[in-house]
């Protein structure tokens, strides 16, 4: 790299990461100040820990990234599956346009109009409160069906198409072709949309506070509750433990990708030898 | 087959009936919202409210004026979106270029650094800035440290763009730099020998080239940032609401058949910018290379 590139290059990447190294720095502040450092001192984590709510809001969140990831992994495969398979028919092409619409429509929309449908149906059944952990649980599965099918689909296109007929050909129902053969090429596309699916899950304050109700509150939800009275360092702390967490999921995931790539790699050198 | 066939279809179902019902359905459920009134009959109260509804706002000078109040926060947002949306593609053209000129390893590092900022949930980052541009906060005690005098930027425009351009930066860099990964070389090359300058291979084969990433990253900046909440709030003291403001307070304050007239509204809007940079792109970019 010329001098000109890496002097640009390290100012932006100051720019990206000056809050987070604030973060990082006043987590460890002796004082309440989110200003002035005076001194090291782990007490904002020791009253993390014991801050039942916030606690409490982690479990949630948790909870729901957990069944979210579940269902729409489960599902959004099967449909990638589907999708692929018929594809070409009218259906399907219209079903890949419905499945644009929650990556393009601002989140506030698509949690807007989940929020109106519930209230909607939870008025027609006479419910006093219809929003709860259920329908936050209803969107998270919304959103993150995209990803996961967006991550499976090319996996399916690049696999070797003659493989699950050959299964068939040799009596696999397409069912069973499909848990033996095809499951274990997509894997790491499922893996991926999977991961992916639970970060933006753990993220996601928009649509959640739209959909929550019942007194479920997630961490995104509490830290916004959090930040309209002053903030303690607590926050900060909190914000690094949730730091470290997600970081620890990117750095698996880019094994799984790392050992794709070497798996591809090897397969290559196997032919070139061949 | 057809036994295979209607496994497949059985595979889809599930899927379909869920789109259907919870994303469809909810869409209709704002159109519906938007032109009833709280007993649901039908009204276009909330659109005349929308576009005629005035309110006094104080000068600068001391002088006051009459504003249409909602017409001028939508403005404000697309202005804000804009300008943020500008300055991510300034700063992050250079950087996708950049980060595509670098060994391979150096690439993925860089990638990793990029997306890092994304994994911290949004409201901390905007809060943190927050404390960064505090009259009291660090960026004024390293100013005044270093013998400059203190200046204001919260609860300007500049602190809320600023909160923007971060929040957003990494989706205009993404798709600009996919692009430009994948890039022949070797058009570069040929532009070369056959006499271009520097400049003139970035302006007539570069960037030409990766203008579908350019497109797809203004797109995912600008429609965040159109519709953002809580950025404003926190980093221009709330003194700068935006569109996504206002939905947020008619939804806390329970008019939801006002929200949703507003989210139709801004759904509109943003339904046909984008029909109006597919088409262009299709027709200027693809169509018309012959000049």
């Amino acid at each position: 790299m010329k001098i000109g590139s890496k002097i640009y290059t390290t100012i932006v990447f100051a720019f990206l990461f000056a809050p987070i190294v604030v973060m990082l720095i006043y987590s460890f502040n002796d004082s309440k100040s989110l200003s002035v450092f005076s001194g090291f001192s782990m007490r904002w984590y020791k009253e993390l820990l014991n801050d039942r709510n916030t606690l409490e809001s982690v479990k949630n969140t948790l909870i729901l990234a957990f069944s979210a990831t579940a269902i729409s992994t489960v599902m959004g495969t099967a449909a990638a599956v589907g999708i692929e398979k018929l594809r070409g028919k009218w259906y399907c092409r219209t079903l890949k346009t419905v499945t644009d619409i929650p990556m393009t429509n601002p989140d506030i929309i698509t949690g807007i109009s989940l929020m109106l449908m519930f209230v909607f149906v939870g008025r027609l059944v006479g419910a006093r409160t219809s929003l709860s952990f259920w329908t936050m649980l209803i969107a998270h599965v919304t959103f993150c069906l995209p990803y996961v099918i967006l991550q499976v689909l090319p996996k399916l296109q690049q696999m070797d198409k003659a493989l699950p007929e050959a299964a068939m050909d040799l009596g696999c129902t397409p069912l069973r072709a499909f848990f033996k053969v095809e499951l274990p090429e997509i894997l790491p596309g499922i893996i991926t949309g999977a991961i992916m699916a639970f970060t933006m899950s753990l993220d996601d304050f928009v649509i959640s506070y739209f959909t929550t109700g019942n007194g479920f509150e997630t961490l995104p939800i509490r830290i916004y509750g959090m930040t309209k009275k002053t903030v303690t360092p607590k926050m900060y702390a909190l914000a690094t433990l949730i730091f470290f967490t997600t970081m620890s999921l990117l750095i698996v995931r880019n094994l799984v990708d790392n050992d794709q790539r070497r798996e591809k790699k090897e397969k290559k050198d196997i032919y070139a030898i061949k | 087959m057809n036994h295979k066939l209607n496994t497949y279809r059985l595979m889809l179902l599930p899927y379909s009936v869920w789109s259907v019902l919870f994303i469809l359905v909810p869409l209709a459920f704002v159109g519906y919202y938007a032109f009833t009134d709280d007993s649901f009959s039908f009204t276009l109260e909330h659109f005349t409210r929308f576009f005629t509804a005035t309110s006094t706002i104080a000068n600068d000078d001391g002088t006051t004026q009459e504003v249409r109040t909602y017409v001028l926060i939508f403005l404000r947002s697309v202005r804000l979106a804009c300008i943020s949306t500008f300055i991510c593609l300034l700063l992050g053209y250079p950087l996708a270029y950049i980060m595509s000129k670098a060994k391979e390893r150096t690439q993925n590092l860089m990638m990793t650094l990029i997306m890092i900022p994304m994994w911290m949930n949004f409201l901390i980052r905007t809060y943190a800035w927050m404390t960064i541009m505090q009259d009291t906060g660090i960026l004024n005690n390293i100013l005044e440290s270093l013998g400059f005098a203190r200046i204001r930027i919260i609860g300007t425009e500049t602190a809320v763009i600023i909160g923007m351009v971060y929040d957003y930066f990494p989706y205009m860099v993404l798709p600009i730099y996919s692009i430009m990964a994948k890039m022949d070389t070797r058009l570069v090359e040929a532009a070369r020998d056959l006499g271009c300058g520097s400049l003139a291979v970035l302006r007539r084969v570069i960037f030409p080239l990766s203008l579908p990433g350019v497109i797809s990253g203004i797109t995912m900046v600008l429609i965040p940032s159109i519709s953002t909440f809580y950025i404003s709030q926190k980093l221009g003291n709330g003194k700068f609401l935006l569109i996504g403001d206002v939905i947020e307070g008619q939804y806390v304050a329970n008019n939801l058949h006002f929200a949703a007239a507003i989210a139709f509204i801004l759904m509109v809007i943003l339904l046909a910018a984008m029909a109006v940079v597919k088409y262009g792109t299709e027709r200027y970019v693809y169509g018309g290379e012959s000049e």
